[in-house]
């Protein structure tokens, strides 16, 4: 039997972002035994990039907000094939998990009378997001954390789970990882599992995503024969730095065109106006003067078309760099410079304005930013019940980005750290309830021996390919051919390339030994990242309309009946990924009245 | 054609004027048993942070090379190391700051033990974060939520901006020099984080006690070395150890006056935005210098 430690715990929450944090400190408190593990160290996960805020309908600003426009905002954002359930209890909840965030030790910025204060953000009817300058994710993430260690919840940093471990009835009973820092496998036992690793966005080459999003838990559960949803709605932000070249798809956040800032293409115009879609031309201002009143009298004028969804306004960034009016870099200006003294600009956004001095030393309170789009975040992810996140397979939970459904075919910003509270609360409570109703758990040792075999097999291997390589060309094949807007030949054409990349990764060989080896951890990384893949491929190809976050040059125009449907990708018996589309939950009469109300 | 139109110009285009054709950096390679410094010479491409080098050198080169790192944007404080015996963050030093004539010195973290190359084990700093008890909120309002004005958040804002990059850890001298005062010293990071609850409009807890007898702050003799490292611009020094020391004497003479900072002061009508005060205030602009080294076990 391969060498390895053991632990045994009630609820194994993977991932210590947001969602696993929430997730941990729930059960935790339902009286669960529960272990927290993470690939990076403790406090370092991808939610401590967060900047902008979290969306929560508190009132402080809009007393006329309410969860149901915020549960229709969302909606629409998602056009409309977001989980209705899930919508609605993330608008009804997100009030009291930010409250119980600044219960926690949290400061977020003020209002005049001492509450929380909001800002805009694109999508949302109301100034929404509770914020902390332009680093939410960090008070978030420091606040879940200083919680967490409080309670004296058990912590394993950098280790990364492998493959998840299952009974003879096939409910999920452990997990399998290895420490990065020694190289040495442990092995859970859980009688719960709760997936919350996060996104994908290293699979694509611009990103905005840390090297940990790599499609961990979507591949953890796919393997486990669980669902996914919707993998073919990934979110390109409008936003990311294009200049220097490395620091290339580094997010450059919302709360700029919420304070303010404004688009222009390389003739100095304002091209936003010419790309207001119908859907939401009531609510968007047509004139430069209209939407220029907008940010001192919400009231009386329509918001600028700056602020539209994310997947308009990278369209529409993605459109004008085509007609040949894009910016030096190959991208469009993002100007606050113009429009905001500088004292404003470095209060309001003191880490852009950081950000920017060091990165491309430019000073953003006297000339524009460049940028463009940037992979983000996925809206897909595993399928899960709306009230308690169990997915389809038993014993096992996902919460965060790791989970589809939510969000549908666009995510909101903002709506993101809110989720996460929302449902790392509910998955963590769940887990918690089904542990403690389960018996021991009997771990079956020898599926352990074989995971630990093949996740060594690299270092057994001479001369194969280098995994750095692969990585370089699956992040190329994704960018070009299942980008932001995508057609059916070239995404048939990925899926060809992807049963190359396939072997290829099946014979890399790692140097050196097993101590903190990064070529080893992205030997490992690759096969999730290659699972991932080949689920958006599919699922792109099987989805023939554009719909928020999947643009089809080929059906560029939204399908009535495929606004009913959801793309699920599962293993079949031979173990390979299948599409099979299967309708959306019915959404109760009185939600859907919501829609037809005049706002 | 259906993909992305952006084109990254040719390396090295518009902003870099004909820069060097190659760098060097000498990355210190090896464990806890010992090492050496080796020299990694790749094109240089500008436009790049150290970071950036570091990973091409990897890809190409070195694929077993360990370095930690999450955001490369200067947010979660993972990729600390000495440059060119500096402490600073990789992801944020330009090569473009650095003079690339000559080979550019990469090491671990000093006042950590190795693990691998420029990877150490910080397990140090997080035994101390669970020394300190967290935060303990007094009652809510009527209506279950709490109220602060924005001048007492912004205080301990300031605080609460750590990315936990521990390197003003790195260059305090009461354990950098002095590894058997670990035990009873927190050390910077973690008196910036006990001024936090401090100072926090709502905490209730006294850690004066804790703070003076079990994690050491009376050691700490102001050198300010740790502010100067600080890659969020706290002051550690003036705004978070002195003010701490003063509430440490507090303690022991006058439990009064404690409270009667404690009280906060009410919302104030004065707007929200206008009384934040988030800029970084100017930095001391001295840079500490410290010798590049062979870090402990390494040969000379
Ligand atoms: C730059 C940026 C800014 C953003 N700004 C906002 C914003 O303002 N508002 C908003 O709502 N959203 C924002 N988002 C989106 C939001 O931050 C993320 O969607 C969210 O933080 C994801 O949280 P999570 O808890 O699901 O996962 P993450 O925070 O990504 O955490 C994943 C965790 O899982 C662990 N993990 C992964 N795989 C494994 C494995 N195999 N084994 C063990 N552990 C594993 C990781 O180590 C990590 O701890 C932003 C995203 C980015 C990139
Ligand atoms: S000021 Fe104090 S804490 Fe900071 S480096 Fe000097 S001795 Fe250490
Ligand atoms: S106080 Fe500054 S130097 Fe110290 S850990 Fe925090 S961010 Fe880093
Ligand atoms: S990688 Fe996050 S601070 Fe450098």
């Amino acid at each position: 039997m391969a060498e390895h430690e053991t632990h045994v715990v009630d609820v194994l929450v993977i991932g210590a972002g947001g969602a696993g944090l929430r997730a941990a400190i729930e059960a935790h408190e339902r009286g669960a035994r529960t272990a927290v593990v993470c690939k990076s160290l403790l406090g370092k996960a991808h939610t401590v990039m967060a900047e902008g805020g979290v969306a929560a309908a508190l009132r402080n600003v809009w007393p006329e907000d309410s969860w149901q426009v915020h549960f229709r905002d969302t909606m629409r954002g998602g056009k409309l094939l977001n989980n209705w359930r899930m919508a609605q209890l993330h608008a009804q909840e997100a009030p009291d998990r930010v409250l119980e965030l600044e219960a926690w030790g949290a400061l977020f910025d003020r209002t005049p009378d001492g509450r929380i204060l909001q800002r805009d953000f694109g999508g949302h009817r109301y100034a929404r997001l509770a914020h902390v300058g332009d680093r939410t994710g960090l008070e978030m993430i420091r606040t879940l954390q200083q919680r967490a260690v409080g309670l004296g919840i058990e912590v394993y940093m950098e280790c990364k789970i492998v493959r998840l471990l299952r009974d003879a009835s096939g409910a999920v009973n452990g997990a399998v990882g290895f420490y990065r820092e020694s190289g040495s496998f442990v092995v859970f036992g859980a009688k719960a599992v709760v997936l919350a690793s996060g996104g994908v966005g290293k699979a694509w080459k611009f990103t905005s995503n840390s090297w940990e999003s790599t499609g961990d838990g979507h591949a953890l559960a796919l393997w486990a024969g669980a669902d996914l949803i919707d993998m073919e709605c990934v979110q390109f932000h409008p936003t990311g730095m294009v200049w220097p070249p490395s620091a290339r798809g580094i997010l450059v956040t919302e709360g700029v065109r919420g304070d303010g800032g404004v688009l222009r293409n390389r003739d100095g115009d304002r091209f936003m106006f010419n790309y207001i879609p119908d859907f939401y031309a009531k609510e968007t201002a047509d004139t430069i003067e209209e939407a220029d009143q907008w940010y001192d009298n919400k009231k009386d004028f329509r918001r600028p078309p700056e602020l539209l969804p994310r997947d308009e306004v990278a369209r529409s960034i993605n459109a004008e760099v085509k007609a040949g009016r894009g910016s030096p870099h190959g991208g469009v200006f993002l100007d606050i410079a113009s429009r905001r003294s500088p004292e404003y600009i470095k209060r309001r956004l003191p880490s852009m304005y950081h950000q920017f001095k060091e990165l491309a030393d430019v000073d953003i309170t006297a000339e524009p930013m460049e940028v463009g789009p940037t992979c983000h975040y996925i809206m897909g992810g595993v399928r899960v019940e709306a009230d308690t996140e169990a997915t389809t397979v038993p014993g096992l939970y996902a919460a965060g980005e790791v989970a589809g459904g939510m969000h549908g075919a666009n995510r909101l910003g903002g709506n993101s750290l809110s989720d996460l509270l929302v449902f790392g609360r509910r998955a963590g409570l769940a887990a918690a309830e089904h542990a403690l109703g389960t018996g021991e758990v009997a771990l079956d040792l020898a599926q352990a021996d074989e995971v630990i075999a093949e996740a060594l097999a690299p270092f057994g291997r001479e001369r194969g390919e280098n995994p750095y390589a692969v990585h370089h060309d699956l992040q190329e094949t994704m960018q070009d051919l299942v980008g932001i807007i995508r057609t059916e030949s070239e995404l048939l054409e990925a899926d060809e390339k992807l049963d190359e990349l396939e072997q290829r990764a099946g014979v890399v060989s790692v140097e050196g030994h097993r101590q903190f080896n990064p070529g080893w951890h992205l030997a490992l990384d690759l096969q999730s990242m290659l699972a991932v893949a080949r689920c958006t491929t599919r699922a792109a190809t099987a989805r023939k309309e554009s719909r928020g976050g999947h643009t089809r040059d080929d059906y560029p125009n939204p399908d009535p009946e495929l606004a009913k449907l959801n793309m699920v990708t599962r293993l079949d018996p031979s173990g390979a990924v299948t599409v099979a589309p299967e309708p959306l939950p019915e959404m109760p009469e009185e939600l859907k009245a919501l829609f037809d109300e005049e706002h | 054609m259906a993909t992305l139109v952006q084109e990254a110009v040719p390396a090295g285009g518009a902003a870099t004027s004909s820069p060097a054709e190659t760098v060097t950096l000498r990355l210190w390679r090896g464990d806890a048993r010992g090492g050496e410094f080796r020299d990694y010479t790749v094109e240089n491409l500008g436009g790049e942070v150290v970071l950036d080098v570091v990973h091409r050198i990897q890809a190409e080169q070195a694929p077993d090379l360990a370095v930690r790192w999450n955001c490369k944007a200067g947010k979660c404080g993972s990729c600390s190391a000495e440059i060119n015996g500096k402490p600073r963050l990789m992801c944020m030093t330009r090569m473009s700051s650095l003079d690339v004539s000559e080979p550019i010195t990469v090491s671990p973290m000093r006042g950590n033990p190795i693990i691998r190359d420029l990877v150490t084990d910080v397990s140090y700093h997080f035994a101390v974060a669970r020394r300190i008890p967290g935060f303990h909120p007094g009652p809510p309002e009527p209506d279950g939520t709490y109220r602060m004005s924005q001048v007492d958040v912004d205080r301990v804002q300031e605080f609460r901006k750590c990315i936990e990059c521990f390197l003003c850890q790195n260059v305090c001298h009461v354990i950098r020099d002095h590894e058997d005062n670990k035990p009873a010293y927190a050390g910077p990071r973690f008196f910036v984080r006990l001024a936090e609850l401090e100072l926090h409009p709502l905490d209730t807890l006294d850690r004066r006690e804790l703070a003076a007898k079990e994690l050491g702050i009376g050691l700490c003799n102001i050198t300010k070395c740790c502010t100067e490292v600080c890659p969020e611009d706290i002051h550690i020094t003036d705004n978070a150890i002195i003010p701490m020391k003063e509430r440490v004497v507090d303690a022991r003479y006058d439990p009064i006056a404690w409270l009667g900072r404690k009280i906060l002061r009410r919302p104030a009508p004065t707007p929200a935005a206008e009384v934040a005060s988030l800029t970084p205030a100017g930095r001391s602009g001295e840079v500490i210098s410290i010798e590049p080294r062979t870090p402990p076990g390494g040969p000379a």
